[in-house]
């Protein structure tokens, strides 16, 4: 049939199953948008504030479905405006196609009004992008583009569209749904070798990453944990990669985790790293990371092979698979280590308040955990708030965090929530932020209340920029140089009135409780928020300071040192 | 250890590729010491000749990170190969430093393309080494212009 440009790009959508996209109009993509209102009964659309926001959303929505997120932007600062997306969805793998308009093929080039070089800007953000300046290469295109973000190592990709190209009509003939490629099966010699190390050794320890659950291997991982009878960390992508009920589950691993990850981390014998790409803030000091132990890592993508840390043996290849053929080859290990650090007493740090901010987030997080049963889906921002969330929260199965862990996206949260929720109705949908990114994107309250999404914005307010203010204590003098907010005076609630949203305020421990019943109860219809009063010097602890060795992490600053 | 590395790249005869390939470079802090792109018997393929530095892990680093990317086919470090590269240099400050490159050109078999008052131009093709030797030869009489292509290289049978 004869389609146009616009109503080809609505199509290739509906055949790959994206039947929620995430997006903001404007002039280089009227075409595009005529077509949406058309297909109004088949595609949902959801506009947000700012393009940044609807970029979040198509990356929540990705994270906790699973499914490709869909994001469409018009030219210049529509599509400059989705980077700081992208590129959050780039550093974590995650499954997006960006649309983006462009100014007519003849217009190209000569600084017409709106252009921008999209597809220059975002080549180191994107697994691959494409301009189309052909019609009849359209379709094909934008099936490409979701076999690319869906194959090996996910990512996002982008397709630039200039205006013309959208109003042209072409013969369209339905492809059908892409088919990601297939990771090829992991090299038999590696297998053996990484068998023989887990045979050999008695004191093995596990740590799952965001591959674990990109992959959708978490009962492989669990299988495997059983029969090498070790204890088990995640990374901060890999929350929710293992239940952290299970007895196995030592905390996450890194700059802010557990002083019994790290003590696990340097008496193992054996370091099984499954999907992951020890990031700088889990390795602290490559060269003497995991020292007493031989290292395996696992992984889709070989890029990642002896990038950060040296491993002794690699196995390139769908985690789940890999996982599923060690586990068929393992006899049932016992090692008494494992019991013994399981069973261990560590000196885990837990937050106070003060007089006059008697609440903790630890509690909050904590009471949240309990009323939602541990089966909420946490977003967060970016500091002290995402830490926090990652500690307190117990995770118990994957795409219920979603966090910017490598890009640490200030401001991301509130539109990914959204995404989440949008992907997951049935599902408590939670975002708990910092006041310093709160302010960043807040305008996404509009899109949550417009579009009745009902998730719940959980302000913690310390008036400061923790993250940034801990350092500061710590390797700065205590010089808190443009981390004070307390001359900003923000009334949440009236803020959140102002949006159509109610708003209540934690200030005490009683308040707790019933505070988040009700915002829960509301949450069921329609969104809510939630501001929680601390003291601006709750540190993020335990810590380990960038760089230095992943030992005897710090768990105690004295504030008036 | 620390050594110069051949890389023979396939790639898609696309729009851009080659800024793909040198931005991979540029942000993962890879240097390239030369780069040659050229067709090949395929219309739509294109091959890059890479000359990189570094040590082995770097090197397979460069290989993993460039086979992510959507538009390369094949990276192939080449070990057993014939590396060739073509220069184009004008030479000499006299008539009589004329002559004297002649005698060296024709010890090289280099080729005079284009012969001035004083100097004169004179294209070579050979092993690295030998262009080397060829313009440590020429110095004294005064390089006016030079350019080297890059080394090409395919491996051996």
């Amino acid at each position: 049939m004869l389609l146009t440009g616009a109503d080809i790009i609505v199509e290739c959508l509906l055949s790959e199953g994206a039947d929620t996209v995430f997006g903001y109009p404007g002039g280089a993509v009227l075409n595009i948008y005529d077509s949406i209102y058309k297909y109004g009964d088949r595609i949902r659309h959801i506009i947000t504030s700012h393009e940044q926001g609807a970029c979040h959303a198509a990356d929540g929505y990705a994270r906790a479905t699973g499914k490709t997120g869909v994001v469409i932007a018009t030219s210049g600062p529509g599509a400059t405006n989705l980077t700081t997306g992208i590129a959050t969805a780039y550093m974590d793998s995650i499954p997006l196609v960006a649309i983006t308009g462009n100014v007519s093929c003849g217009l190209l080039g000569l600084d017409s009004f709106q252009e921008v070089d999209t597809t220059g800007i975002t080549m180191p953000i994107t697994k691959h992008n494409f301009i189309v300046k052909d019609i009849k290469e359209l379709a094909k295109t934008i099936r490409l583009a979701f076999e690319i973000v869906g194959s090996g190592r996910k990512g996002p990709v982008l397709i630039d569209i200039p205006k013309d190209i959208t109003a042209a009509a072409a013969e369209y003939t339905p492809l059908g749904k892409s088919v990601p490629k297939q990771a090829e099966n992991a090299n038999e010699d590696d297998i053996e070798k990484a068998l023989e190390f887990i045979r050999n050794s008695q004191k093995p320890y596990i740590y799952a990453g965001g591959g674990v659950v990109s992959a959708e291997a978490e009962t492989e991982l669990a299988r495997l944990a059983e029969l090498c009878d070790a204890p088990v960390s995640c990374s901060l992508m890999g929350q929710g990669a293992f239940d952290q009920r299970n007895r196995r589950y030592i905390g996450m691993l890194g700059m802010h985790g557990t002083v019994k990850a790290a003590e696990a981390l340097n008496e193992c014998d054996l370091f099984i790293g499954i999907g992951t790409r020890f990031s700088d803030r889990v390795i602290g000091e490559p060269a003497v990371f995991g020292k007493n132990a031989k290292i395996i890592h696992i992984d889709i993508d070989p890029a990642e092979f002896n990038k950060n840390v040296e491993a002794q043996a690699t196995i390139k290849g769908d985690v789940k698979n890999v996982l599923n053929t060690l586990c068929g080859k393992i006899e049932q290990k016992k090692n008494s280590w494992t019991d013994e650090i399981i069973a261990r007493k560590c000196n885990e740090p837990v937050q106070k308040g003060t007089a006059d901010f008697p609440v903790t987030p630890e509690a909050v997080i904590r009471k949240l955990d309990e009323l939602t049963n541990s089966e909420a889906v946490i977003a967060t921002e970016v500091g002290q708030n995402q830490m926090w969330a990652a500690q307190y929260y117990t995770f118990t199965k994957p795409r219920s965090f979603i966090s910017s862990g490598g890009l640490g996206t200030m401001g991301y949260g509130l539109g990914a929530a959204i995404g989440a929720k949008v992907g997951c109705p049935e599902k408590t949908v939670v975002n708990i932020a910092g006041d310093g990114s709160f302010a960043m994107n807040l305008n996404e309250l509009i899109t949550a209340y417009a579009h009745k999404i009902p998730i719940i914005e959980i302000v913690i307010n310390n008036n400061v920029l923790g993250m940034v203010r801990q350092w500061q204590r710590l390797f700065y003098e205590k010089h808190f140089s443009q981390t004070t907010l307390d001359n900003r005076h923000i009334d949440y609630v009236k803020l959140g009135e102002a949006f159509g949203i109610k708003a209540f305020v934690i200030a005490k421990n009683e308040d707790i409780e019933p505070v988040l019943k009700q915002a829960l109860e509301i949450s069921k219809t329609e969104p809510v928020m939630v501001e929680v009063k601390i003291d601006k010097d709750i540190n993020v602890l335990p810590m380990i300071p960038a760089g230095k060795p992943v030992v005897n992490p710090i768990t105690e600053i004295n504030l008036e040192a | 250890m620390e050594q110069e590395y051949v890389l023979s790249v396939k790639v898609n005869n696309n729009n851009g590729v080659l800024l793909r390939v040198a931005g991979l470079f540029s942000r993962r802090c890879f240097n390239i010491k030369s780069l040659n792109a050229a067709e090949t018997e395929e219309p739509d393929i294109s091959r890059l000749t890479i000359v990189v530095e570094g040590d082995f892990k770097v090197i397979t680093q460069i290989k993993n990170q460039l086979m992510k990317l959507y538009d390369i086919h094949e990276v192939k470090i080449l070990n057993d190969a014939v590396t060739r590269e073509h220069i184009l240099i004008r030479a000499g400050r006299s008539e009589e430093d004329r002559h004297k490159i002649i005698e060296i050109a024709n010890l090289y078999r280099a080729k005079p393309v284009d012969v001035g008052k004083d100097s004169i131009m004179l294209e070579l093709t050979g092993e690295p080494v030998k262009l080397d030797s060829f313009i440590d030869l020429l110095k004294p009489f005064g390089i006016i212009k030079m350019v080297r292509s890059g080394i090409t290289a395919l491996e051996r049978d």
